[in-house]
């Protein structure tokens, strides 16, 4: 089988297995395996940046929450519909990762992280400041009537989980074919090695802008379909925590992987909620396991079944 | 400048009074240079001459504190690295630079594949005819972090190769290689002999006394020297700073 086949296999055979677990889960885990794919398809954007382009960004909060504020304010104060309120979610995330990257892109390395967690910061602030808005801290529900996306009420576990699955396989699928098209083969020579990826003639800082212009909307539209989904929008995904999230899934999961995001976010998800029924300091856990990941699969999960066995993986 | 625009037609490259510093050391000053297209070109000099600083301005790695370059008739000065490299110009580093965890296939082809964006089917060709030049054909699909030394300088080689460029300048290429394989690229320079312009910064003087049609001497920073190889061979200053030392 050539690799492209294979790709296709495994990752159709994803996507159709997600769609069977949708019929049999029961309740619970159904409902958490809705909300993983959502955070999934930020940790994929987070990952177009971190795991192929090699930018490490500690600010992604305010591209998620610029699309899930985009989203709910649009509803909340405009009466918008939900797709017209989901368009403006991903509108924003645009705007803003165009105007970080632009800014940002100036500098490198240590000072990149800084600058993107100093945005991700005054993002945060700025909901608490417009607290008439956006009610700061405790945020504000998403109304049920509002949650109809073309007549299909996603407010619907049935409904939420289907849509939650379309859009981490449309997500799952862009960025296939991203890391498979030359653009995309060129953010991993930048990784690599930027200077050489410079005196082949490519323009870095241009690439590296569509980088962070595509990582920043694909998390904003996971921000937007998260409030929606779940019909919440709240300060809380702005902040420090929600930067560190998708860093930890990529990181658990495999950098520089197309499905590391989802396997990720699915242990770290699980890891939590098994851990925190057990004892109040489950964070713990978290820091073992990934103790543990650094000594003995620094890929990652994915990143090392490539490594040993796989390494057509993309 | 008006003096750059006015430079004989069949000059690839020129610069006028380039220079540079780094704090208070003067690593290249006020280099005139004019390289004819089709000629190999060899840069020779001792150790901290300014080689790598005065062709790093040349390609953009390194901006000039002074001075100008002029590439295929049109000041290049003040573009980035990038630009001048799609213009035609190719770099090989000093300390070789490669993809280390790609495969060899992926090297080259990253450096084939911006020149042929329009023509996607054509690049495996064009990867596996510049591997194939280098003598790596054979290893294409293996990770170039597993190659040996020479064969990492060969696989930057083969990049050069890929980008089909007009100038193509290669730092120190046979550093680190064996003797048949010197032997194997000093065939491979003969064979893009008058298509490619080459620029060959060379501390083996057999290869330099060979290969280059036309050579330059740079001592502190300074054009010491030009002329055939055999008139540098019997160049008294030269022999005093340079080839009297090895
Ligand atoms: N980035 C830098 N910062 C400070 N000094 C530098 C820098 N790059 C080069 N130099 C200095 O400039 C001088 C010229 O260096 P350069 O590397 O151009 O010499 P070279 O002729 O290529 O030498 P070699 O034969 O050893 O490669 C040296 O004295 C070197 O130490
Ligand atoms: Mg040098």
């Amino acid at each position: 089988m050539s690799d492209i086949r294979k790709s296709l296999v495994l990752h159709g055979g994803l996507i159709a297995l997600l769609l069977l677990l949708g019929f049999v889960l029961p309740a619970y885990h159904h409902g958490n395996l809705a909300r993983v794919m959502v955070l999934a398809v930020y940790a994929m954007g987070y990952n177009v940046l971190f795991g192929y382009t090699g930018l490490l960004s500690l600010g992604h909060a305010m591209f998620f929450a610029a699309g899930m504020y985009g989203m709910g304010l649009t509803i909340q104060h405009l009466g918008f519909s939900a797709e017209a309120a989901l368009l403006s979610g991903v509108v924003a995330a645009f705007l803003l990762s165009t105007v970080v990257g632009l800014l940002a892109l100036r500098t490198t390395g240590v000072a990149f992280m800084i600058v993107t967690l100093m945005f991700a910061q005054t993002g945060y602030l700025v909901v608490l400041y417009f607290g008439e808005w956006t009610r700061g801290d405790e945020g504000f529900v998403i109304q049920k009537a509002s949650r109809v996306i073309a007549g299909i009420d996603v407010s619907d576990p049935a409904n939420r989980y289907l849509t939650a699955l379309a859009l981490f396989a449309v997500c799952l699928w862009i960025i296939l074919k991203l890391v498979q098209a030359p653009f995309g083969k060129v953010l991993i020579a930048i990784r690599e090695n930027e200077d050489r990826a410079r005196m082949l003639g490519y323009d870095i800082f241009r690439h590296k802008l569509v980088a962070v212009i595509v990582s920043g909307t694909i998390s904003g539209t996971a921000g937007a379909f998260y409030g929606l989904l779940f019909g919440y929008a709240g300060a809380s995904f702005a902040t420090v925590q929600y930067s560190i999230f998708p860093l930890l899934w990529v990181l658990l999961g495999g950098a520089g992987t197309v499905t590391g995001p989802l396997v990720g976010a699915l242990f770290m998800f699980y890891l939590i909620d098994i851990t925190s029924g057990l004892t109040s300091a489950y964070m713990l856990f978290a820091g073992v396991a990934l103790v543990l990941l650094t000594l003995f699969a620094r890929q990652g999960l994915v990143g090392e079944i490539r490594r040993r066995f796989a390494p057509w993986l993309p | 400048m008006a003096a750059l625009g006015s430079t004989a037609p069949n000059n690839l490259l020129t610069t006028q009074g380039l220079s540079r510093n780094f704090g208070g050391l003067q690593a290249v000053s006020n280099v005139n240079f004019d390289l004819p297209e089709g000629q190999v070109r060899a840069l020779i000099g001792p150790n901290g001459a300014g080689k790598t600083t005065f062709v790093g301005m040349l390609c953009g790695r390194i901006s000039a504190s002074a001075g100008r370059v002029a590439f295929l008739g049109e000041d290049v000065t003040l573009l980035p690295a990038h630009k001048r490299i799609s213009r035609g110009m190719a770099y090989t580093f000093q300390i070789t630079s490669i993809f280390g965890r790609l495969s060899l296939r992926e090297n080259v082809a990253l450096a084939v594949r911006r020149r042929l964006a329009g023509h996607p089917d054509q690049v495996q060709g064009e990867v596996e005819s510049a591997l194939s030049r280098v003598g790596l054909l054979d290893r294409a699909d293996q990770i170039a972090d597993d190659l040996s030394y020479g064969h990492q300088r060969l696989l930057e080689i083969a990049m050069g190769l890929g980008q089909k460029p007009r100038l193509l300048i290669l730092d120190e290429p046979t550093q680190g290689l064996a003797d048949s394989e010197i032997a194997d690229f000093k065939n491979l320079i003969r064979s893009m002999a008058g298509q490619t312009t080459i620029l060959l910064i060379e501390h083996n003087m057999d290869v330099v006394m060979e290969m280059a049609d036309f050579i330059t001497v740079l001592n502190f920073g300074e054009i010491l020297a030009e002329g055939s190889p055999e008139q540098i061979h019997a160049n008294a200053d030269v022999q005093a700073a340079y080839l009297g030392t090895g």
